[in-house]
């Protein structure tokens, strides 16, 4: 008979033995899943998990998918510590990128040095707007924030298609939903020569650090640590819930936005009715994968850029179908959240059967 | 010295001609969608399975499925390049301004975009004249319904779309004078949930013959259930609605990707924007339904006639749109350039383009 049973401590060993249980199990998943499909499954894996990082150009790549990612995944995981179930990145990175790309369109002609921070604020106000008005509903009127952040989602994504197709359409664009062509003044600087990586991947690894150092280091990061894990316990030190609430969603709402428009301002160049492949919702992932910390995002965020940009190069160099790289993924992230329940839980065999 | 330099030109020349007798052209796909949307993205799929079926070993074809039109898209098409791709489609409106980046980058590859406006040295674009075949849906739904009032479920309100509706309307005018359209806009192009409503809700106001521009069958299947009719879009879809089925539209790429192919190979290729349609039988009707009454299956087939002999151009003025404004003169057929622009709804569309 196996029984679950909860850890009166968390297990350090398994904080560390989870990931390499997971990685092992998914190679192991891995191996069968591409087999089956007649092709190499060492091959798949090098080319899943390998390639992306192989040389200069895919590096530079996986900056650019990692950063919207971390950016988001920072904010969501203070978000998640202090009970705030904050489902609403996306969202508020489309509301960053909407009102940051409306600034920078408002910019188009311009050359002013003031016109990329002011495009920049823009985004990050946008996407604190984004996010103030679910917690002001939480906190005002006790709404599901869940169900709330989710609407504000779809509410955002529609004003954005509104937008394309209409004030902020390209008017030489022949009526295509497509925004011009942003001036360079209001463009992300690249980092490196010939590649996409743009200086927003140094915001989000500054997100990161100022996370974790507010988490880790300040009394406010303290606060939160409490609230989540003991609300009455917060409350009854007197701690402000309602002020660490506003902190956390403005915090997450301000990077969002900044994820967005970085997106529209960086590689994108124009606002398209397409900015995000979900990051705000893949966030989420890469929060828990980065078990809420800020440090632990930033290696997460990374991680599911690989594999994103593997599932890409998985069709390209071996013609993998995308559902079969999807699944792969899939399962890789079930096996290492799962795995993760091992920390606080364990398994523990006995001869009787109970019934 | 002067031999010397002619024997190493030689020698390359020959390397490259035998470089050229040995490997196979290498071609790229981008798709939107999955291959398996039975629609847009399935058809360009088939293209692609047609051009290797024709040249067999001389070219090898590798394909990227479900693309998303945002930041990606760039990185996915550079790294076909870099995979060592002669020739990349790129088959979705949104690849536009990363296909235009992608090409600047490779000015060795030869790149074509589907359903753009921007070519380049070494970048051309491609579109269908689905007007065509939405003019013949129109004059089928104009004969084949009771109530007088057809359906449009529209994707996104751009000019290809609003000139389709246009064309449906202009032909079910011209054999039904008390004939209303009305319009649903979707804001997919795939959505079979979404497209399912858009359906019922054009049905709930007496509907009863349903055109779409988003691609999965969806819409049919609901007509099925009705028991009313509908058009299928893109790809053969008379299997998901055997009573409903009027006829599909069937987009044929694999003449247009083996011409381009061959112009490839010999060196003779240029950037051009080509329209094809019924003439290039780039059309077809699909799968006319045996269920149909003789009177309009013999219009279908007259209609169908017109237009692949170029007897008949839908678009050929007089028009007026809806506003009373003489938008194509008489005599004056629009050009490709101008049919790219329409951005009226012609006179008797009681309806506005939104905007």
């Amino acid at each position: 008979m196996i029984r679950i049973q909860a850890r009166t401590e968390p297990s350090a060993l398994m904080k560390f033995v989870s990931p390499l249980l997971a990685i092992v199990l998914t190679l192991i998943f891995g191996g069968i899943l591409f087999s089956a499909i007649g092709k190499s499954p060492v091959q798949a894996l090098q080319v899943l998990l390998i390639a992306p990082l192989a040389d200069s150009y895919n590096i530079g790549e996986m900056f650019v998918k990692m950063g919207p990612l971390l950016l988001c995944a920072v904010g969501l995981s203070l978000c998640y510590r202090a009970n705030m179930w904050n489902i609403g990145a996306e969202g508020q990175l489309l509301a960053g990128a909407l009102g940051g790309s409306a600034m920078a369109l408002y910019f188009v002609e311009s050359e002013s040095i003031f016109a990329l921070p002011i495009t920049l604020l823009a985004g990050v106000v946008s996407g604190m707007v984004w996010a103030a008005i679910p917690t002001f509903l939480k906190l005002r009127f006790n709404s599901n924030l869940i169900l709330t952040t989710i609407m504000f989602n779809y509410i955002a994504l529609y004003l954005l298609i509104w937008a394309v197709h209409g004030p902020l359409r390209d008017p030489q664009g022949y009526g295509f939903p497509e925004s011009a062509m942003f001036s360079d003044a209001t463009l992300l600087p690249t980092i490196f020569e010939s590649s996409r990586t743009h200086i927003g991947i140094l915001f989000a690894l500054l997100a990161g650090v100022v996370g974790w150092f507010i988490l880790t280091k300040t009394h406010l990061g303290f606060q939160i640590r409490v609230f989540g894990a003991d609300e009455p316990a917060a409350r009854y030190a007197g701690f402000h819930g309602k002020k660490l609430s506003w902190f956390v969603m403005l915090f997450a709402g301000a990077l969002a936005g900044l994820a967005g428009i970085g997106e529209t301002a960086g590689p994108i160049g124009q606002l398209v009715p397409n900015v995000s492949p979900g990051y705000g919702y893949s966030a989420i992932i890469v929060a828990y994968l980065g078990r809420l910390h800020p440090i632990g995002a930033i290696i997460a965020a990374a991680f599911m850029a690989v594999l994103y940009m593997g599932g890409d190069l998985a069709q390209i160099e071996m013609g993998i179908p995308v559902a079969v790289v999807s699944m792969f993924q899939g399962v890789l992230l079930f096996f290492l959240l799962a795995c993760d329940f091992f920390i606080n839980n364990r398994l523990s065999f006995t001869n009787q059967a109970t019934n | 010295m002067k031999l010397k330099s002619l024997l190493v030109g030689l020698g390359l020349l020959a390397g490259t001609t035998m470089v050229q007798a040995e490997d196979p052209l290498k071609i790229g796909f981008v798709y939107v969608g999955p291959v398996g949307d039975l629609g847009w993205s399935y058809e360009h799929d088939m293209g692609r399975k047609g051009l290797e079926e024709y040249f067999g070993d001389k070219v090898k074809t590798t394909y990227v499925e479900n693309v998303p039109e945002g930041a990606d898209a760039e990185r996915v098409i550079t790294q076909l390049a870099k995979a060592g791709n002669d020739f990349i489609f790129t088959t979705s409106f949104g690849f536009m301004n990363p296909t235009v980046k992608a090409a600047k980058r490779f000015p060795n590859v030869t790149f074509e975009h589907a359903t753009g406006y921007k070519q380049s040295k070494n970048l051309g674009t491609y579109t269908l004249r689905t007007y065509e075949g939405r003019y013949i849906s129109g004059v089928t739904a104009g004969m084949m319904t009771e109530t007088d009032t057809i359906g449009y479920i529209g994707s996104f309100p751009i000019p290809e779309v609003i000139r389709d509706i246009n064309a449906v309307y202009m032909g079910a005018k011209s054999v039904n004078p008390d004939i209303k359209i009305k319009i649903v806009w979707a804001n997919t192009w795939y959505d079979p949930g979404k497209e399912t409503d858009a359906a019922n809700a054009l049905m709930d106001q007496g509907v009863d013959v349903l055109i779409q521009h988003t691609d999965s069958p969806a819409p049919l299947i609901a007509a099925e259930k009705r028991g009313l009719r509908g058009i299928g879009q893109a790809s053969d879809q008379s299997k998901f609605a055997p009573e409903a089925h009027i006829f599909s539209v069937r987009d044929d790429w694999a003449p247009y990707y083996i011409k381009q192919t061959k112009a490839v190979m010999n060196g003779t290729w240029e950037p051009k924007d080509f329209w094809g349609g019924f003439q290039d039988d780039m059309l077809t009707l699909a799968s006319i339904n045996p269920n149909l009454p003789t009177d309009v299956r013999a219009k279908i087939d007259a209609t169908q006639a017109m237009i692949k002999s170029g007897e008949f151009k839908p678009f050929t003025g007089p028009i007026k749109d809806n506003k009373g404004n003489l938008v194509v003169p008489e005599g004056h057929t629009l050009t490709d350039v101008e049919l790219a622009q329409v951005s009226w709804y012609v006179e008797g569309i009681t309806d506005e383009i939104p905007r």
